[in-house]
């Protein structure tokens, strides 16, 4: 059995765990050990995509318990691409945190290590009742990370985000415990088969425990009636955990698409449907609310925190579209946005510290130092993010509106879509006019932090290779979509005994 | 006794809703407990209630299944190690903001 998989959950936690330990030692060895490890997740979510590319599942039986009695970790396409995300936007934020931000409070890179620990366990594991102690790791690292530095309105947004996540938390466990009850199994593989085989009397208890696992999944992705912990949240955390957090909302949709599409989307009239017909409207009004949101926010990072709001949306009204070329779309548009809204939380801390007064706040209109830098990046930035060409969001976009052409649906996406990229486009303008597009020089500017800086213009500079390698990415990301959409083989993968018949499901 | 078992689930879980819906973070935190507790019994009745069986193969003619015992034994640390989180970042804002609404500040008092 090839041990490597268990690496990205074990690597973290037990860097973290030294750096707890020896938390007295230097500062710099702190920093070293969880670079080290954090280039290491990156060396392995690199692996981890050339690995899943061959279509193989890799398979790894926690302690060698055969399937469905002990847990077991499954590396597809779909968890590889979410582990080389993860590990990229981790190794980011870290650099940018060792500009400062991890010397304001304790533990920071311990907690670091964690949360990435639990990331990679969500999306690796293939144990629904794992996937929930991995929810838990993440969440409690999150909530330390997100009171980093402390202050008034960080233990304010703490509170709400650390009591809706405890409340999501419950019904995660009265999820799994009627589906314990009606099926006998946690193995996600092996609960397929039998939620597919259950008599027609379960079906409602089955369809209200996937409603209710609808819920807790739609908590941490924001869809729109449980979203209104995100803004705060997020624009109270430092930047590099906010830039960080950008991937929480994604452990959302992963878990979404993860358990709608294998546990609950074989049978003849597969469980999933009530949720899909909830989720279509949901994110089309997430959607909406996003651009409003966008153009109504104060500062600069309530701003950001609706931009993910926004592709929350995008997201989630792609995915219900159901084909593989949209689920490809998603996901190529998971990518872009999860990069760009890092991009955008560090941008606004940047461009904060560069600032007379007000921080990120539009409210207030000093002058700004290194103006032509700034303005630049900016401008740059806000070009990717609104997905005009050249960069990958406008692919994405361009994918997103193409692939929906193909249902009857597709015609609302395109309305929402756009005009909430319209709205975007505004609110970024407004922005970039009123902070940047003014006479007058700062008399003496804040020095420059080259470090930084350089390392937000990279961020972008990936996004423009993303969009250049768009063709080798959008061909990985349809493979990943078909493999997504035939879950006999993951099943057949776990559980080689079982010997299914492959079935394709259409949400 | 499923009976009783039920209706201790549901008045745990109405008090629970309940005291989590009002604005002060210890009567919030409070909820947070009894829900914890309620979900802690549902997932031990998932493995259906059946008295005097153990939960070792063997021992006697029925047995108990063992699985839910350890994922409420899991649910319950993990439900004791939030409890005790959400405790201190309660106490935490509580000093900060000076009061211990859930929202940082209290309506009634700006008013008057």
């Amino acid at each position: 059995m090839n041990h490597a998989l268990i690496l990205p959950i074990l690597l973290p936690l037990l860097t973290g765990a030294g750096q707890l330990l020896f938390y007295r030692a230097p500062f710099a060895l702190q920093r070293l050990l969880g670079f080290a490890s954090t280039a290491w997740l990156v060396l392995m979510g690199i692996w981890a995509l050339s690995t899943a590319g061959s279509g193989d599942y890799l398979i790894y039986q926690a302690g060698d318990w055969p399937a469905p009695f002990g847990i077991v970790l499954v590396l597809d396409r779909l968890a590889a691409i979410m582990l080389a995300l993860t590990a990229i936007l981790g190794f980011c934020c870290l650099l940018y945190a060792s500009s400062g931000t991890d010397q304001r409070g304790a533990h920071f890179h311990a907690l670091f290590q964690f949360q990435l620990a639990g990331l990679n366990g969500a999306f690796l594991t293939g144990d629904l009742f794992n996937l929930f102690v991995f929810f838990e790791i993440l969440l409690i690292a999150s909530y330390a990370l997100l009171l980093h530095g402390g202050g008034r309105a960080r233990s304010r947004a703490g509170l709400h985000y650390v009591i809706i996540n405890l409340v999501g938390s419950a019904l995660f466990l009265i999820a799994l415990g009627t589906l314990y009850g009606l099926s006998g199994t946690l193995n996600m593989a092996d609960l397929a088969l039998r939620v597919a085989e259950a008599p027609p009397e379960d079906a409602p208890l089955l369809a209200a425990a996937s409603l209710i696992l609808l819920v807790v999944f739609g908590i941490k992705a924001a869809i729109l009636p449980l979203l209104f912990w995100l803004p705060r949240a997020y624009s109270a955390a430092s930047a590099p955990v906010a830039a960080l957090f950008a991937i929480m909302t994604k452990v959302g949709i992963y878990a979404i698409l993860r358990i709608f599409l294998l546990v609950f989307g074989l049978g003849e009239t597969p469980v999933s449907e009530t949720a899909w017909g909830w989720l279509w409207p949901l994110a089309l009004l997430t959607l909406a609310l996003g651009g409003i949101g966008v153009l109504g926010s104060d500062s600069l990072r309530t701003l950001t925190a609706y931009l993910v709001i926004l592709s929350v949306g995008t997201l989630l009204a792609t995915i219900s579209l159901g084909t593989a070329a949209s689920l490809g779309a998603a996901l190529f548009y998971l990518i872009h946005s999860t990069l760009m809204a890092a991009v955008f939380f560090l941008l606004a801390d940047l461009l904060g510290q560069q600032r007379e007064t007000g921080y990120d706040r539009f409210s207030a209109t000093g002058p700004i130092g290194h103006r032509w830098i700034m303005g630049t990046l900016f401008f740059v930035a806000a070009i990717a993010m609104a997905g005009l060409p050249p960069f990958a969001g406008f692919v994405s976009k361009a994918w997103i509106l193409q692939a929906s052409l193909e249902s009857a649906q597709g015609l609302w996406l395109w309305g929402v879509v756009l005009a909430s990229a319209l709205l975007v486009i505004i609110a970024a303008s407004r922005t970039g006019s009123s902070w940047f597009w003014r006479p007058g020089d700062m008399a003496k500017p804040y020095p420059l932090e080259r470090g930084p800086l350089t390392l937000v213009s990279i961020m972008v500079g990936l996004n423009g290779l993303l969009a250049i390698f768009g063709d080798p990415v959008m061909g990985y990301l349809e493979l990943t979509a078909e493999q997504l959409l035939a879950p006999g083989g993951y099943i057949a993968a776990v559980l080689p005994e079982a010997g299914i018949s492959l079935e394709e499901v259409s949400p | 006794m499923e009976l009783l078992y039920a209706i201790t689930l549901g008045v745990l879980t109405t008090c629970g809703v309940y005291l989590l819906l009002r604005a002060r973070t210890f009567t919030v935190i409070l909820g947070l407990t009894l829900l914890s507790h309620a979900v802690n019994l549902y997932l031990f009745a998932s493995g259906r209630l059946v008295a005097g069986a153990p939960a070792i193969v063997g021992l006697s003619q029925r047995s108990a299944d063992p699985l839910p015992q350890a994922l409420v034994l899991t649910a319950i640390v993990i439900g004791f190690a939030m409890t005790a989180f959400v405790v201190v970042l309660a106490l935490k804002a509580a000093v900060e903001l000076r009061n211990d609404h859930v929202d940082g500040e209290n309506p009634e008092e700006d008013r008057a």
